[in-house]
């Protein structure tokens, strides 16, 4: 059963652009990523847009849709009204390439900020035993499919370019989280470099990103939070307060 | 303006598992490497890998060993593939997944604390490492970030974190470039500005997967368009039993819009039964002769199996994927299909709710989300979907060297011959990783004995004038509307059940498309054009379809992922050929090639009536080779 629907979609490049407007047709049961590409295929050929999996497993097709991150390909027509304009446009908090294109380099120059994983040297291939249970809350946050509608959504950069700097946002909380909570790795002070240089401490908690995530990873209250309270005991615990400077006169 | 240059000792071309592993091998031994992905990093098709990676680790059944996993691997392939490349991917696997481990993997555990194992179709015992059911995303972001630790330490010893490896997105190689008959580079373009960049290498490892997309129903992304099949033909590689492409039997068939996707295999193997609309469980009227031995058939012992393995013979819904999917194609065409031409898969009435979420928790969300079917109360409805291609470019197998192209290697799905007529569930990852490292291997042996080997101003300007050629036509062909009459095509005439005179037309049409596709043109500007994107990616498509289709025209047999109507049977004297296409410049020519014999050591691991259904009595008489 095909319908027409309107869809208004950003055109336009680093230097210029506005919505156009388009009808195309519907058929039941499609997602928003299939209608733009009948409007690729029947109407505007150099439409720009990211796909890959089509799945919701590959993280791709991030954009905006009436305004939400989301993910076109898991995004049902059928969820609108019927005589609803969609409205596509691109990732707000990074620079626009072309389209619904956006420069996400940020993310990956963020990745490689992220200290790698420590194996334990003893610990010839084969050896390692963990439980279930313990590698659990890592598994959680290793579900990311890197679609960074968290790093999208999120406040602290999605309107000012000048904290992207010093913020690594939810996307590598929760590599740092992960790799803090994962049972053999050896590199210590995770949660501290994640406060001092990772840019935790600008996070107040509104929880966007758990929202917006397609995995449902539950990233501010097992990652965030977690590491933030640990850091606070660290830093605020007098016996511990004490035992570090302690421990750093002996050092000397 | 002047063209952006490149100088790298390796350039891997694709990002999946087997261009990561191989990347990391070049680099680990000292080698500048550059990895081309066609999307952004870490998006590659492998993240759709959803079962898991076999490996013969032994830790749910003791009893496995790699012999056990070799049988199965030649088994599954029906024999055709090439002995030495199961053997080494089935003793290399287990430490190729423990390796991960110790680059941060997280898998799932047994009670003992190693590293879980689940069943499989065709796989004798429980043999895939997994991570519920997104094992591919595991692999690919252990193996990104295995890549950022290496940049991390290159950038502690040089101030420069890319200087010895450096990952190029949304690229695309339009041409590898040769000097003096060796390997001496690449050419291609950025998708985001259509700008052009030139990779001088000695050393090129492809990498680039699938070819799912020249097919209508397809569970591959828009970049599993062969273009490596295609790159490696026109450099003057050979391909090898193109001919075999593996129709995954469970493709959601509803909605239109996700026809193709895939319902992973570990549903059916947790328990999952196939049934046909009047409630049968259609797949005991299936197992072939040559597997009775090993499956059940009635549905107490198959129940059994999921309790006691030792006991009981194996559910038929875990047959080879080749025999799924043929079974479900005919019950469909018999008329005791669903309501959307396909047939249902049920996992609700055996597992537990909490269960299903817990152990499938992407295909109860992936159905959820997009048909609105809750997996733990009710059936899946799923079809057959063009899932992977067996064939591709010829290697050697210890080192992935294409043969005939000194410095070109390939490893993962675009390296023919380790699956034979069909690959298993489970052995693609190990494949990648097995293969991708040794390819690797090869490469860094080829480029410390050969040295650079520059590329000439004149290969520069004609990869040039190849891509500003579409721009230059006006109102030619619309790249979109080739694309689905080729898909047409070869889903109406070289689909899963094939006969000579459709594939006699599928190849006229082929040619003709092709000729067609010589007078594409493009609107719009070079900034992150699709439509341009497309034109290349079509003649990679077109080039691959011919292969196909001539390699099944010439293979008069029945035999894992290629049915022929006219020719229904196995036949032991095909059994001993490959299929070979290459490229003339203007059509692919297929030859046949004989198969190399089993040595002895191999051939004595297999019971004698086993290889009596497979092979002719001369060769059993033989005993394998010396």
């Amino acid at each position: 059963m095909a319908r027409n629907i309107k869809l208004r979609i950003w055109r336009g490049d680093s230097t210029d652009g506005g919505l156009k407007d388009v009808v195309v047709e519907a058929n039941e049961g499609e997602v928003v990523l299939d209608v733009i590409h009948r409007v690729q295929a029947t109407q505007m050929g150099d439409l720009a847009v990211r796909w890959n999996c089509k799945a919701g497993k590959c993280g791709s097709c991030s954009m905006e849709i009436n305004g939400k991150p989301r993910l076109a390909c898991m995004t049902q027509v059928a969820s609108f009204g019927e005589e609803e304009t969609i409205t596509v446009t691109p990732l707000r908090a990074f620079p626009v390439i072309k389209d619904l294109v956006t420069d996400v380099s940020f993310n990956y120059k963020k990745a490689m900020e992220v200290p790698a994983y420590e194996h334990p040297k003893e610990l010839a291939p084969g050896q390692a035993r963990m439980q279930q249970i313990d590698v659990e809350r890592s598994q959680e946050f290793r579900k990311c499919i890197e679609c960074f509608l968290c790093q999208d959504v999120c406040h602290v950069v999605r309107d000012h370019e000048e904290n992207k700097k010093s913020f690594a946002g939810p996307r590598f909380f929760i590599r740092i989280a992960e790799l803090d909570m994962h049972p053999l790795d050896m590199l210590k002070n995770r949660k501290k470099t994640a406060q001092e240089e990772h840019g935790l401490g600008m996070c107040n908690i509104t929880k966007c990103c758990t929202e917006v995530c397609p995995e449902h990873i539950k990233i501010t209250d097992n990652a965030i939070i977690p590491m933030k309270e640990r850091v606070a005991d660290i830093k605020y615990d007098p016996a511990r307060w004490l035992g570090s400077k302690i421990r750093r006169r002996e050092g000397l | 303006m002047t063209l952006e240059r490149h100088n790298y000792d390796v350039l891997v071309i694709g990002a999946g598992g087997a261009g990561l592993r191989a990347a990391v091998e070049a680099r680990e031994a000292g080698l500048r490497v550059a990895i081309i992905c066609k999307s952004l990093f870490g998006k590659a098709h492998t993240v759709m890998a959803e079962g898991g990676a076999a490996a013969s680790m032994g830790n749910v059944n003791d009893k496995d060993s790699w012999m056990v996993h070799f049988r199965d691997t030649m088994r599954g392939g029906k024999f055709l593939s090439h002995y030495r490349m199961a053997e080494l991917h089935a003793k290399e696997a287990p430490d190729r997944i423990w390796e991960l481990e110790t680059w941060g993997a997280l898998f799932d555990r047994t009670k003992e604390g190693k590293i879980s194992q689940r069943n499989f179709g065709g796989h004798e015992y429980p043999r895939l490492a997994h991570v519920g059911d997104r094992t591919g995303l595991e692999l690919i972001r252990t193996m990104q970030q295995k890549i950022v630790q290496l940049q991390q330490k290159d950038g502690r010893e040089t101030g420069d974190m890319e200087s010895g490896i450096k990952v190029f997105a949304e690229l695309t190689i339009t041409d590898i470039l040769k000097e003096n008959g060796k390997i001496s580079g690449a050419y291609g373009y950025w998708r985001e500005s259509g700008e052009e960049v030139l990779f001088e290498a000695p050393a090129v490892v492809i990498a680039t997967g699938g070819v799912g997309k020249t097919f209508k129903i397809t569970s591959n992304s828009w970049e599993g368009t062969g273009d490596g099949h295609a790159l490696a033909l026109k450099a003057g590689a050979n391909l090898v039993d193109m001919e075999f492409l593996q129709f995954h039997p469970t493709g959601m068939v509803w909605p239109p819009s996700v026809r193709g996707i895939l319902v992973t295999e570990s549903v059916r193997g947790e328990g999952g039964v196939l049934t046909n609309n009047l409630g049968e469980r259609f797949m005991f009227k299936y197992i072939p002769d040559v597997f009775k031995d090993k499956y059940a058939d009635n549905e107490e012992e198959a129940d059994r199996w999921y309790e006691d393995q030792d006991n009981n013979r194996r559910p038929p819904e875990l047959l080879p994927r080749d025999e799924v999917a043929r079974a479900i194609n005919t019950e469909v065409k018999a008329g005791r299909g669903t309501e959307h031409g396909g047939v249902f898969l049920d996992v609700s009435k055996r597992i537990p709710a909490e269960t299903i979420k817990k152990r499938l928790p992407s295909m109860w969300h992936q159905f959820y989300e997009l048909a609105g079917v809750d997996i733990t109360k009710e059936a899946m409805e799923v079809g057959p979907t063009c899932h992977y291609v067996m064939g591709g470019v010829e290697v050697e197998p210890d080192t992935a060297a294409a043969v005939g192209v000194p410095g070109l290697f390939a490893a993962g799905e675009v390296a023919g011959g380790m699956h034979g007529s069909n690959r298993l569930g489970g052995n693609s990852l190990t494949d990648l990783l097995v293969f991708g490292r040794r390819a690797g291997m090869g490469a860094v042996a080829y480029v410390k004995s050969n040295g650079a080997n520059p590329v000439s101003e004149g290969a520069i300007a004609a990869a040039a004038k190849k891509i500003q050629a579409p721009f230059d036509r006006e109102g030619g062909e619309n790249s979109y509307s080739l694309h689905a009459e080729l898909q047409e095509i070869t889903h109406n005439l070289v689909g899963i059940i094939r006969t000579g005179s459709e594939l006699a037309e599928a190849i006229e049409k082929i040619a003709a498309i092709r000729a067609r596709s010589a007078n594409v043109s493009v609107s719009g500007g070079r900034k992150f054009n699709p439509g341009f994107h497309l034109a290349f990616d079509l003649d990679n498509m077109l080039l691959v379809a011919e292969s196909t289709a001539k390699s099944a025209i010439a293979r008069e047999e029945s035999r894992g992922g290629h049915t022929r109507d006219d020719f229904p049977n196995m036949n032991s004297e095909w059994r001993q050929i490959n299929l070979i296409s290459s490229f003339d410049g203007t059509k692919v020519n297929v030859r046949k090639q004989v198969l190399p014999t089993l040595p002895k050591e191999l051939f004595d691991l297999f019971d004698i009536h086993e290889l009596e259904k497979y092979m002719t009595p001369e060769e059993i008489a033989k005993g394998g080779s010396n």
